[in-house]
């Protein structure tokens, strides 16, 4: 390596300056969240808002927190929202994938076009709630499930995936007497086992954070998503407080709650982030390359 | 050891034309499965695609798309005439322009800087640190935002401890496009800076050896070789960024928008959002679906063909 300039060292600090810059801005934002849900909520609001730490200690926020039920029904629901509609999309994205992955399969590249095409095109979001509504999904669960069984970038990093798979393994496994259905279980599943995962992730993640199915085809409250019951506990009458100047104890309250409820409701996503992220990057990385 | 022997034939025969029935038998298997593949794209893709003939019809959910009376273009000349339509048009097209300035180079910038990073520690925890936001929901996103401009809020507070007047930030349709924009940097800057991060580590290093060794300062290596290595990836991101610009950004508006700020946050998308689900005026809100999607598709279009002018690649 050469030796830097003195212009390259200058700029070598502004930039660590600057980056550390948007570390800070990317983190005080959450653990301003998370200061203010333990503080204590009448010192909170008696002063300015500005917190390098916790104002006072107080837990009754998250006690207040978990006795709320809707949140625990949200739970509940995302829960197995994600579980059943992970399951759902996994397998269908790999039977997809595979199945159009086949050498010489006539008609493949119609349902290719035809797949891709979606990506591009879609119905928009009036008509596809009408064959929702049509269908008699609205206010059950399967709606918030099926009509995003498959996605179709994930279905193209998969479809990618068992494009690169050597061959010989299937061949082999052909003249072993093997059916289609034992090559995509006993052959190409075991060999697929990363990419799966990132698949997977990706869609779990997107049932845990998404609201807008939830906000177009549930109305029944027992069936929010966690999301929807935030948004309710967050957003609702959010400009209508505005006008208020002085704030009483009770509504100090219900203020702090919110930053509870927001720290109860991302700890999870935030306790697998760490773990996740590097599966996350390859997916997008497969993506960009094939895409 | 029958059915061994018939896949066997089935392989030796490849190089000879097969009849149609000895295909159906090797891949039937294949097409029992794309059974369901294809059901769920024909169900929730296509049938919607079909279902947009309801923009040109009367449609009532009793009668159905079969028996709907057909009106031709009324629903597209009542929205053309709709008191919204120029507010929608152009808050649809500011707040995509405010985040195609500002938003989307901010990623290629930040690739540009974490590249120029020697110590490899801090370059890790800078992109762990700023990939998180892309995994909180929009909800709490939103929900943050709103706490941090209310106007007992942290900017507030600090506005104060300077001296100013509190800002109505929620209420005063000014500052939306600001708040949107801003926040969407914050939750995507590091995630989309990935692909420019992966784009640039693809690039010949022999080439900044030699500009090097030619005496070429970081300035002109950054753009000279940099740069133009990043090209292809900027304008394919470019294209698709345009090419979904009537329709991303929507689920945050709803999030973040009230009345009072309808003015500069209102979009095409939220309007048909409550319209249709909301007031229920199928015929209306899907003609006004289709508007959009017609314009998305102009900009697509034209995006790519710009790109294919100027640098010779574009998406299709």
């Amino acid at each position: 390596m050469l030796k830097r300039t003195k212009g390259e060292k200058i700029f070598a600090v502004f930039n660590t300056l600057f980056l550390t810059g948007m570390l800070i801005a990317t983190l005080y934002p959450c653990l301003y969240v998370l200061f203010a849900s333990i503080s204590d909520p009448v010192e909170l609001y008696s002063g300015s808002k500005i917190l390098l730490c916790p104002r006072g200690f107080n837990l009754t926020n998250y006690a207040h927190v978990l006795k709320n039920s809707m949140l625990w029904i949200g739970y509940r629901n995302t829960i197995f929202y994600t579980v059943a509609g992970t399951l759902l999309n996994v397998s269908l994205t790999i039977v997809a994938a595979y199945c159009l992955s086949r050498r010489g399969l006539p008609g493949k590249n119609f349902i290719l076009m035809a797949i891709v095409f979606t990506m591009y095109f879609s119905g928009g979001m009036i008509p596809t709630y009408l064959v929702v509504k049509n269908l008699h999904l609205l206010d059950k669960f399967a709606a918030l499930i099926l009509p995003g069984a498959i996605n179709t970038s994930n279905f193209i990093i998969m479809l990618s995936f068992f494009r690169g798979l050597p061959g010989e393994l299937e061949e082999a496994a052909k003249i072993d007497g093997a059916n289609n259905y034992l090559i995509l279980i006993q052959v190409m599943i075991p060999l697929s086992k990363a990419c799966i995962a990132v698949i997977a992730l990706y869609y779990a993640v997107e049932h845990w954070n998404s609201y807008m199915p939830g906000l177009l085809y549930i109305n029944n409250m027992r069936k929010y998503p966690l999301q929807l019951v935030l948004r309710e506990i967050l957003l609702e009458g959010s400009a209508q407080q505005n006008g208020v100047v002085s704030i009483d104890d009770a509504d100090a309250v219900a203020e702090t709650i919110k930053y509870a409820t927001m720290v109860v409701s991302t700890v999870p996503m935030l306790c697998v982030y760490p773990f996740i992220q590097r599966y996350f990057v390859k997916g997008v990385m497969i993506g960009a390359i094939k895409g | 050891m029958k059915k061994i022997g018939s896949e066997l034939s089935g392989t030796v025969q490849t190089a000879m034309p097969k009849s149609k029935l000895k295909l159906l038998r090797e891949y039937h298997e294949i097409y029992i499965m794309l059974i369901p593949v294809v059901l769920y794209y024909i169900l929730f893709k296509y049938m919607p695609m079909v279902g947009n003939v309801i923009a040109f019809q009367d449609y009532s959910i009793t009668r159905g798309i079969f028996e709907s009376e057909f009106v031709g273009l009324k629903h597209f000349s009542t929205f053309l005439k709709d008191v919204y339509f120029w507010r929608l048009l152009r808050n649809t097209l500011m707040l995509n322009l405010w985040s195609l300035v500002l938003e989307f180079p901010s990623a290629i910038i930040m690739a540009l800087l974490l590249n120029e990073v020697r110590c490899l520690a801090f370059k890790k925890t800078v992109q762990t640190v700023t990939y998180m936001p892309h995994f909180i929901s929009s909800v709490i996103i939103a929900g943050m935002v709103l706490d941090f401009v209310s106007n007992d809020g942290l900017i507030n507070s600090v506005i104060n401890r300077f001296g100013l007047e509190t800002v109505p930030f929620i209420t005063d349709p000014k500052y939306f496009r600001g708040i949107y924009t801003i926040s969407g940097i914050w939750q995507s800057v590091g995630w989309n800076s990935i692909i420019y991060i992966s784009a640039l580590s693809a690039i010949d290093a022999g080439l900044y050896e030699a500009a090097a060794i030619d005496g070429a300062s970081r300035w002109r290596q950054t753009f000279h070789i940099t740069l133009p290595g990043l090209l292809p990836t900027i304008a394919i991101m470019l294209i698709m960024r345009i090419g979904s610009m009537m329709t991303t950004g929507y689920e945050k508006i709803i999030l973040l928008y009230n009345p009072t700020t309808y003015e500069t946050a209102d979009v095409i998308s939220t309007y048909v959002y409550r319209q249709g689900i909301r007031g229920a005026q199928y015929s209306y809100s899907a003609a006004i679906g289709v508007f959009n999607s017609v314009i998305n598709f102009i900009l697509l279009v034209f995006a790519n063909w710009f790109s294919k002018r100027t640098n010779g690649s574009g998406l299709f």
